[in-house]
């Protein structure tokens, strides 16, 4: 966990005390929406279809079970008993009445909780990987490099208005789980030849109407100069990003019609002019800062203890849980625990606000007080001694946070689409209800292996669809719902845009043709070791779009 | 932005005019003798592009109770029965269309 300190509590309990007066005015009538949209906006309240929303930053995705009854507590009091994780590391809610916001948020904020920066045309809650500081593939924790950022960027003036909003993700592990291949700047933390430690730096990622995977411009940047070089980056972006066309505002289009190269070149130009001033990174501030992330108190344990053997032996659910929702810990004895929020059934990313206290509840029991959320919209406990894992899976499962679909077919990421969003063309939810129903059968899902589902319900991407191994999006045709099937996307290391398979489908047909699309790869398959994504590359998608449009 | 009032308004069958409430954001559609309800079947019809401009005018006179009003399409039933239009407008009457309110 990261300690917040008092300029931290100051900022954001001023910032309520600022909102409260803000609303008060506008329900008056003093502030015309015209003049309150932007100010709400600035702390993450959008109004929706129905409602209006909240949503609240996760910063590097870490809460402490405080925070996580504190969410429940405000899914209770002000929402309709439960909060929506979404793909960037924050949650919404998604029923919030205006006049009681300020309420909520002063609650929020109560532990440290808030919405700024989760909207606007700023640079966005900084994210990362949701195993961070405790996973053996990674060579430091990349959270307080996330923090140093987020020090610097929190109300930075000169970023505070940018041509469109701005996003950053980080990962420090050879495998990412941060996507940020598909962010405006990816940082990965790696080691050069000389075995020192830095960042490999790409810009110009992202989904929504125009897809790009992230170019690096600077293969390894010395750690002490990470604050210059963004600030680089965000000013040359700052400087040359449009402003006249929304559709063409994000750095992405910018480093697109510039070439990775002669961007590169101009933010060389501007950090040599600051990168040996104040924003030169002095050691014993990031030292300060790292002394602020708290770390368990480890037991010396050793890995597989007698009880864990003994349960996976005699419980067969408990080890098809084991087996696919628990990860290696760099500590011995310790594991990494995913909790599904994607029930057979389930709105993708939903807790109810009982779920959550259950949550923190065994977070302090078993996690020494810490909860993860990823941006497959599922939380970790990050922390969990391998002895206790009988335990907590048996907790988690009465509680229905046990479903044994991590990274399968069924652990679909998908948008609110327009059962409640306002910029939605189509519904994602049931589309992605409709497909876990179909996928229930727990053997098969697991006999299919990784296969990662993402649904958009319109072209802004919020599901991510580009960079599913099955990517799903929704466009609406004459008032009816139609939705474009692409194969081959994924979000890693490897990151890659899906390719269209062909003409849009009706949305009684989505599930269906999931299905054929399943069916052609485990035929296509050379054995159940070859993985979706590896079969496509190896087919291409011809064979998946003879399958899917033969009959239709 | 453009005020809705200033953006053309094409009228091909019947229409009433919404917003959200301010307050709570909820949805709610402009009466014929003014003001707001709630309930979709106490909306103000027309059919006419004239008359629904002169509604949405006279709906944004008011800042205060609502946010964003527009015009949007409805359907009236041969029982005369108002109807909301298309699914988007269906889900901003009714509700999504999966369950809101969980319980575990």
């Amino acid at each position: 966990m990261y300690l917040y300190d008092e300029l931290d509590r100051t900022l954001v309990t001023e910032r309520v005390a600022e909102f409260r007066d803000q609303v008060a005015r506008r329900l008056s009538g003093e502030l015309t929406e015209e003049e309150f949209r932007p100010l709400r906006l600035m702390n993450g309240v959008y109004l929706q279809l129905h409602a209006y929303m909240l949503r609240i930053a996760i910063p590097y995705g870490t809460l402490s079970s405080a925070q996580v009854r504190m969410l429940a507590q405000v899914a209770r009091r002000y929402d309709r008993n439960f909060g929506h994780f979404t793909t960037r590391q924050n949650i919404q809610f998604h029923w919030i009445k205006l006049e009681e916001l300020p309420q909520a948020m002063a609650d929020l904020a109560s532990v440290g909780l808030h919405g700024m920066q989760t909207s606007g045309n700023c640079v966005r809650n900084i994210t990362t990987d949701q195993w961070a500081g405790a996973a053996p593939d990674e060579i430091e924790d990349p959270r307080i490099w996330a923090e140093v950022l987020r020090q610097h960027l929190t109300m930075h003036p000169e970023f505070s208005f940018l041509p469109r909003k701005f996003k950053i993700a980080l990962t420090a592990a050879a495998h990412d789980r941060a996507a940020v291949k598909v962010h405006d700047i990816g940082l990965r933390l790696h080691r050069n030849g000389a075995g020192e430690t830095g960042f490999e730096v790409l810009v110009g990622g992202g989904l929504g109407r125009t897809p790009f995977i992230a170019k690096t411009i600077k293969p390894f940047l010395a750690k002490r100069d990470l604050l210059s070089y963004v600030e680089a980056i965000l000013r040359v972006y700052n400087s040359y990003g449009r402003r006249d066309n929304i559709y063409k505002a994000r750095i992405k289009i910018l480093v697109h019609e510039l070439g990775a190269e002669a961007f590169a070149k101009e933010v060389e130009a501007e950090w040599r002019q600051i990168k040996d001033g104040p924003l030169a990174l002095d050691p014993a501030v990031v030292a300060d800062i790292a002394a602020r992330f708290r770390y368990p108190a480890y037991e010396r344990l050793d890995d597989s203890p007698p009880a864990l053997a003994a349960a996976r032996g005699s419980d067969r659910l408990f080890a098809a849980w084991l087996a696919n929702s628990v990860a290696n810990h760099k500590a011995d004895g310790y594991a990494i625990v995913t909790l599904s929020l994607k029930p057979e059934a389930g709105t993708p990313g939903d807790a109810t606000a009982e779920q959550m206290d259950a949550i923190a509840e065994l977070a302090d029991r078993y996690s020494f007080g810490e909860i993860r959320v990823g941006h497959e919209q599922n939380l970790v406990l990050p922390h969990v001694a391998q002895r206790d894992l009988p335990r907590l899976w048996r907790a988690l499962d009465a509680n229905g946070l046990a479903t044994p679909n991590v990274g399968l077919v069924s652990d679909i990421i998908s948008c609110p689409g327009l059962d409640y969003c306002s910029l939605a063309n189509t519904r994602s939810i049931p589309v992605a209800q409709e497909i876990s129903r179909r996928f229930h059968d727990r053997d098969l899902a697991r006999d299919l292996g990784p296969l990662h589902i993402n649904i958009s319900g319109c072209i802004n991407a919020c599901g991510h669809h580009h960079v599913g191994n099955i990517g799903i999006l929704g466009v609406e045709k004459n008032n009816e719902e139609f939705y474009q099937i692409t194969i081959g996307g994924r979000a890693d290391e490897a990151a890659a845009l899906g390719t269209l398979i062909g003409p849009a489908v009706r949305y009684a047909d989505v599930a269906d043709v999931v299905e054929d699309i399943v069916a052609a790869y485990l035929e296509l398959r050379e054995d159940s070791r070859e993985t979706f994504l590896q079969t496509v590359d190896r087919t291409g998608i011809e064979p998946f779009r003879e399958r899917v449009y033969a009959t239709r | 932005m453009t005020s809705p009032l200033q953006q053309k308004l094409k009228v091909t069958g019947p229409v009433v005019v919404t917003a959200n409430r301010l307050a709570d954001g909820a949805v709610v559609y402009w009466r014929a003798d003014g003001g707001w309800t709630t309930r979709l079947e106490d909306a103000a019809v027309t059919t006419a592009a004239a008359a629904a401009r002169e509604l949405l005018a006279a709906a944004s006179i008011d800042q205060t109770s609502a946010v964003g009003a527009y015009v949007a399409p409805v359907k009236v039933a041969a029982n005369g029965q108002v109807q909301p239009g298309n699914l988007r407008e269906a889900i901003r009457s009714t509700g999504p269309t999966v369950e809101t309110r969980m319980t575990f």
